[in-house]
């Protein structure tokens, strides 16, 4: 059971993201939203690779008493969470940048009054 | 270099090319605006001429495997283990076809904007992004690994969005764009989780090898369900539609003709995961229904939301999403019927009808784009209530759009009506009253293109324009995409039998996929 903690964080994690990005009205939270999504998905693929006990997979510097491959958590979850990190970087900054740019034209962060393609 | 190794590196190529391409710009750019004019469209050829020379081999000799970092490129599996580890290109027939597309969209759409974008400032970032974008669509039609598809997906929706804000003086275009962007990244985001919900389970992220050992237990379900929601909603399908008309008007129009080809990719990656990943295992009835309701859903609402419009970008995307209907609704039939008796009679027929459909999509929608870009380029208003008479003016922007609203409303001799009559046979065997919808939608394009006909081209001429056509780069980028339409409108035959049919074929053979990564090995 114990182990099964940090799956329900990331059902809570993803589902407090979507909360914030169907219902916020204020695009800096959707923003926030889509990165505790993001947060919740990352932290799946680690608990996915994570093994009791294990250490870093790094060949070279092995703890001596390691029995291998056992002993070494999954580096594949790890290098896909680095490559998911570093898109979700991108992302939020494009993000921020659009915000920048809507609250320059449009004096507001309110989706609400934000719609001027609509009409 | 001789021509064997090019064809064997070719996938890498594809992808290496236009990606340091992407990157070398800026720096050229800062030399001489025509060399970096000239380099791009320079790569851009070299991409259309490799993918040419790619597709023809894949179409009449067999699906191309690349293994990246390996000793030989067919060396899948590496010697010490049992199961594909490195990255591998897998390009069958369909992806070759989506190639084919992606290129020649992409080469369209560069020609088109030497001239569009001459005015703006940042267009060494604007170029870059546009080579991202291709980069983005060559990698999720080739790669044969799934983590790889979802790092194009957002690769190719970071650099659309960027481009959909690329005039960004005008608030409405970074709203557009900040929509696209919070779509597709929560999109990407579950494309995620469903990759780590397959990998959890299979310790595997090549698709071949994953579809061997499919289980299709309850998680494999769930993963099921958000892959193709998210791959749904990234080619713009009813009722996820809300986006694509909002980032599709605020476009430039070349930008918009690449986005046609982008939710095409993903319309692809969507075919990909239902016929390669999950294949049989999954319940074809079932789920073959539910892409069918969708494709109706998304002909029929798109093309009523289109008829009042008044803005004409606008217009023609609620078409882009009718359109897609078809697509799905041809491929959707196909899969319904998979491994059932009927399939080689008309099921095929009907896939063949709705790959048909994408590629004449990719054309026909790019090219009434480009024309709507070329009407905005000199009226500079897109609404339809304040133009009229561009014909006097604008003779080769007029015969682009009438040879595009023909095909787009399937009038014999265009292409559009090649594809549509195959998804109407076909369709009909499974119930006619999807033949009736497809024709009745049909025929609404076609009442909807006439009054953009009419209100745009027609009339006595405007006053206070500035008269006379658009420029050379623009009618040359048009012109590519109106010869393809006519040329494939004229044989549809030859390429339904040498370029559509082996698409399907590669997509209908899950056995084939995997069979050409697993069997492959050292």
């Amino acid at each position: 059971m114990i182990y099964n903690i940090p799956f329900f964080a990331v059902i809570l994690l993803i589902a407090v993201g979507m909360y914030a990005v169907i219902f916020k009205r204020n695009l800096i939270k959707i923003a926030i939203g889509i990165t505790i999504v993001e947060s919740g998905v990352n932290l799946f693929l680690i608990t996915l690779g994570y093994r009791e006990g294990g250490v870093a997979p790094i060949y070279t510097n092995l703890p001596s008493g390691v029995i291998l491959p056992g002993g070494m958590v999954l580096p594949i979850p790890q290098a896909l969470t680095l490559t998911s990190i570093v898109i979700g970087v991108a992302i939020l900054a494009l993000m921020l940048s659009f915000i920048i740019r809507i609250y320059q034209y449009y004096g507001t962060l309110d989706s609400r009054k934000v719609r001027r393609l609509k009409e | 270099m001789n021509i064997d190794w090019l064809l064997t590196h070719s996938p890498a190529l594809l992808i290496a090319i236009p990606l340091l391409a992407a990157f070398l710009t800026p720096l050229i750019d800062r030399v001489s605006r025509r060399a970096r004019d000239a380099f791009v469209i320079a790569v851009l050829i070299a991409a259309e001429i490799i993918m040419v020379i790619l597709a023809w081999d894949v179409f009449t000799v067999g699906t191309h495997i690349y293994t990246m970092g390996a000793s030989s490129t067919a060396a899948t599996i590496p010697a010490h283990a049992a199961v594909p580890i490195r990255i591998v290109l897998e390009v069958d027939g369909m992806g070759a076809f989506m190639g084919l597309i992606s290129a020649t969209v992409s080469l369209a759409a560069g020609l088109y904007s030497l001239a569009f974008v001459k005015k703006e400032t940042g267009q060494g970032r604007y170029y870059t992004l546009l080579l991202l974008m291709l980069v983005g669509m060559f990698g999720m039609e080739f790669t044969g690994d799934i983590f790889n598809m979802f790092v194009f997906l957002e690769v190719l929706s970071i650099a659309s969005a960027a481009l959909i804000a690329f005039r960004f003086y005008h608030g409405d275009a970074v709203e557009g764009a900040f929509k696209y962007c919070v779509i597709s990244s929560l999109g990407a985001l579950m494309v995620l989780f469903a990759i780590g919900l397959l990998y959890g389970q299979y310790n595997l992220l090549n698709i071949a090898a994953l579809a061997g050992v499919m289980k299709y237990t309850t998680l494999d379900r769930i993963a099921l369900v958000m892959l193709v929601a998210a791959f749904a909603m990234k080619c713009g399908a009813v009722p996820m539609h809300m986006w694509t008309p909002d980032s599709y008007t605020v476009a430039p129009a070349p930008i918009t003709a690449m986005l046609v080809a982008a939710s095409q990719a993903s319309l692809y990656a969507l075919f990909r995961i239902c016929f390669s990943l999950y294949g049989l295992t999954l319940d074809v009835t079932t789920m073959g229904i539910i892409i069918i309701s969708l494709g109706l859903l998304s002909m029929f609402v798109g093309v009523t939301m289109a008829l009042p419009q008044k803005d004409i970008k606008r217009l023609m995307s609620y078409h882009a999403v009718s359109q897609t209907g078809y697509m799905l609704l041809g491929v959707g039939v196909g899969l319904y019927l998979l491994g059932k008796s009927d399939f080689d009679t008309y099921g095929m027929a009907a896939m063949e009808g709705g790959i048909f459909h994408i590629i004449n999509h990719a054309l026909y929608k790019g090219l009434l784009f480009l024309t709507a870009g070329a009407i905005f380029y000199k009226v500079k208003t897109r609404n339809l209530n304040e133009m009229g008479g561009l014909a006097h003016s604008m003779k080769y922007t007029t015969i682009f759009f009438m040879i595009g609203a023909l095909a787009i409303a399937g009038i014999p001799p265009f292409n559009g009506f090649a594809s549509k009559l195959l998804i109407y046979e076909s369709a009909y065997h499974v119930s006619p009253i999807l033949s009736i919808i497809a024709m009745l939608v049909s025929i609404i394009t076609l009442a909807s293109f006439v009054k953009v006909f009419h209100s745009a081209f027609m009339g006595p001429p405007m006053e206070n324009t500035e008269a006379g056509e658009v420029p050379k780069s623009m009618i040359i980028g048009m012109a590519v995409l109106a010869a393809g339409i006519i040329l494939f409108g004229l044989f549809p035959g030859w390429v339904v039998s040498n370029i559509v049919h082996p698409a399907a074929q590669a997509l209908a053979s899950q056995a084939g996929y995997i069979g050409a990564v697993t069997g492959g090995g050292v």
